[in-house]
């Protein structure tokens, strides 16, 4: 293992330790992440004009992404995708990190509360999730609405089993044992006691809700049950990239999905560094 | 070992739990349809000229006035009795659209299913066994990435090179042009089915393959592995006696918790390749309101995630109870 990493950590990698380099790896993503979010953000509407003398260009270097039929620049359509994407998967991951937080701790309540929510989690998991995302999106009224209450529903299960999983181990503790034995109420040991050893739990489940959210959000989009066409969003720009894939526009399907595929792969990359240093156990490697 | 009572007691408690949890899911499906601004009526009748009278009899029909909780049991009844009302898109019984949907997409799961778990659990085991090299890395890197990646973008770009861009596989349509759909022939029908299964296949590699990897790096690093080593075993002998018995079945139980996950990705797959399966048809249902449908192929999909859990249930329970502890720790 020791070879390995000496023989990758050449040039300026070279100097710094596991910690630093995860930390620079942390700071970096976030640093792209955040600069798609705030230019798309002021790129604003006027950005996105139709231009029909200069419609389905090949990618060039005024247009790195290509035009579209309605000669939108494909870069700043993305670009905006992106951001409504990453906007729309931190509002689902928030609130179903709050559900899963709120049902963690309700299931250390009490036997049957416990036996309730493992239903609950069991009976979400029960059918496909993305025909889950579908039926809620349609039961809120379909639109944008729909579809970010579907996503924002839908993701708290795992969380809430870690949640209950480490309350469980949590519970046996002797601290909390005595806590119980002085007379403190379970309000007082949820919160004081178990709460902040969950925390970083919780930041990390969050962070790794993130991918999965905003996939989903990009593929019920695709489907045609999320947000109007005229939105700028990633799902939509590649269902109608469809229609011009026999034309041979690859750049309108291509770059877009790309693009998505990175920011996922950007926020695993920072739960999955966040996480080695959170663990004790691989922290000093 | 296995003694009749245990099998009785594990079958009659699946049974018990199959029925509440398909009470429940259609219930909860049910109000959510219900209460969404969904108009059955609407959906029905399309863009066709209809009499008021008609209408009438229409809402009646559809029970527009009904409260829910009736319209539920009446549905639920009818359910019970094997109608699940007819398809407003397709205009026939549900439960014919769903037999023959189904049918198309059992093949695509099935073929990537095993593909995949074929292929992830091979390229686990290399992995595993050349743990830090580059090799490792590479397929560690692959499962990484593709986990990223949106299955609807890996399919529009397969679609784009290997049906646009080199011609092999016709482009959507399941059906070739000027073909009735009882003369398509079986060379036809495979054509259409290598793009979709090679999609779902590619992405289903990525969870199995870092699992058999984990895997195979804990039995190497264990006692008997180095007792073995010591008789002198070494390479693919030592893999094949020792690594591939211990894995292949929690790998086995794995892929089959995955069912939900497959039916996902078909959904989104047929969508792509206009692969007239399951999924396509619930998405079909889903936009265009067809709501008997929809709740047939919700049910539908329950059963199909349930029959995946209770394999890798009996695998737990009969053939190696060890698994449901090892699983629990990670």
């Amino acid at each position: 293992m020791s070879t390995a990493v000496v023989t990758v950590n050449r040039g300026i990698l070279r100097a710094l330790n596991l910690r630093q380099k995860t930390l620079l790896i942390i700071g970096f993503t976030s640093l792209l992440l955040l600069t798609i979010v705030i230019s798309s953000i002021f790129l604003g509407e006027e950005s996105l004009q139709t231009n029909f003398g200069s419609k389905n260009l090949n990618p060039s270097l005024e247009h790195p992404f290509g035009t579209d039929w309605m000669g939108r620049d494909m870069f700043t359509r993305t670009l905006e995708g992106l951001g409504l994407s990453i906007l729309i998967g931190a509002f689902a991951s928030t609130i179903s990190t709050i559900l899963a937080i709120i049902l963690g701790l309700l299931s250390s309540a009490g036997k049957m509360a416990d036996s309730i929510i493992s239903w609950l989690v069991d009976l979400f998991l029960s059918i496909p999730h993305l025909l889950l995302i579908i039926i809620i999106s349609i039961g809120f009224g379909g639109g944008a609405t729909g579809i970010i209450v579907g996503v924002a529903l839908s993701h708290w299960t795992s969380l809430t089993r870690v949640v209950r999983a480490e309350i469980k181990q949590l519970k046996t503790q002797e601290y909390i044992q005595i806590s119980r034995n002085l007379g403190k109420s379970k309000w007082w040991i949820a919160t004081k006691h178990i709460l902040p050893h969950l925390t970083p739990q919780i930041f990390l489940g969050t962070i790794l809700m993130f991918p999965h959210a905003i996939l989903h959000e990009a593929s019920a989009t695709f489907l045609g049950f999320g947000l109007s066409p005229h939105e700028p969003a990633i799902g939509i720009i590649l269902s109608e990239s469809m229609k011009y894939l026999s034309a041979g526009y690859w750049w309108l399907a291509f770059f877009p999905g790309l693009s998505l595929l990175i920011v996922v792969l950007a926020f695993d990359m920072i739960g999955d560094n966040l996480g080695k240093m959170m663990n004790p156990r691989s922290a000093h490697e | 070992m296995l003694d009749n009572k245990k099998i009785a007691g594990f079958i009659g408690k699946k049974i018990l739990r199959l029925i509440s949890l398909l009470i429940v899911v259609s219930f909860v499906s049910f109000m959510l349809i219900q209460f969404s601004p969904i108009d059955p009526v609407r959906a029905y009748i399309g863009e066709m000229p209809v009499s008021e009278e008609h209408k009438e009899k229409l809402e009646e029909y559809w029970g527009v006035n009904t409260p829910p909780q009736e319209k539920f049991l009446n549905w639920a009844g009818d359910v019970l009795k094997g109608n699940f009302g007819i398809s407003l898109i397709y205009r026939m019984p549900v439960t014919d659209v769903i037999k023959e949907k189904f049918a198309a997409s059992l093949t695509l799961m099935a073929a990537s299913w095993l593909f995949s778990g074929v292929l992830g659990f091979i390229l686990g085991i290399i992995a595993g066994m050349k743990k830090g090299t580059w090799i490792d890395k590479a397929i560690k890197t692959y499962c990484y990435v593709l986990a990223a990646t949106p299955t609807f973008w890996l399919a529009l770009i397969l679609l784009m090179v290997f049906s646009v861009y080199l011609g092999w596989f016709p482009i959507g349509l399941s059906v070739p042009i000027g073909v009735t759909a009882e003369n398509v022939t079986f060379f036809d029908w495979f054509l259409r089915l290598i793009l979709p299964a090679l999609t779902l296949s590619l992405l289903g590699v990525a969870q199995i393959a870092l699992f058999t990897r984990e895997k195979i790096i804990e039995v190497l690093s264990s006692d008997y592995v180095l007792f073995a080593k010591a008789r002198g075993e070494k390479g693919s002998d030592l893999i094949l006696r020792h690594g591939i018995r211990n894995v292949a079945l929690p790998a086995i139980t794995l892929q089959f918790l995955g069912f939900s996950e497959l039916f996902g990705g078909t959904v989104l797959v047929e969508q792509v390749f206009s692969y007239p399966g399951i999924g396509q048809a619930a998405v079909a249902a889903g936009l265009r309101s067809d709501v008997p449908l929809l709740l047939g192929i919700v049910i539908v999909s329950a059963c199909f995630v349930f029959f995946g859990n209770s394999i890798a249930d009996v695998i737990y329970q009969f053939i190696d109870p060890r698994i449901k502890q090892q699983e629990a720790s990670i």
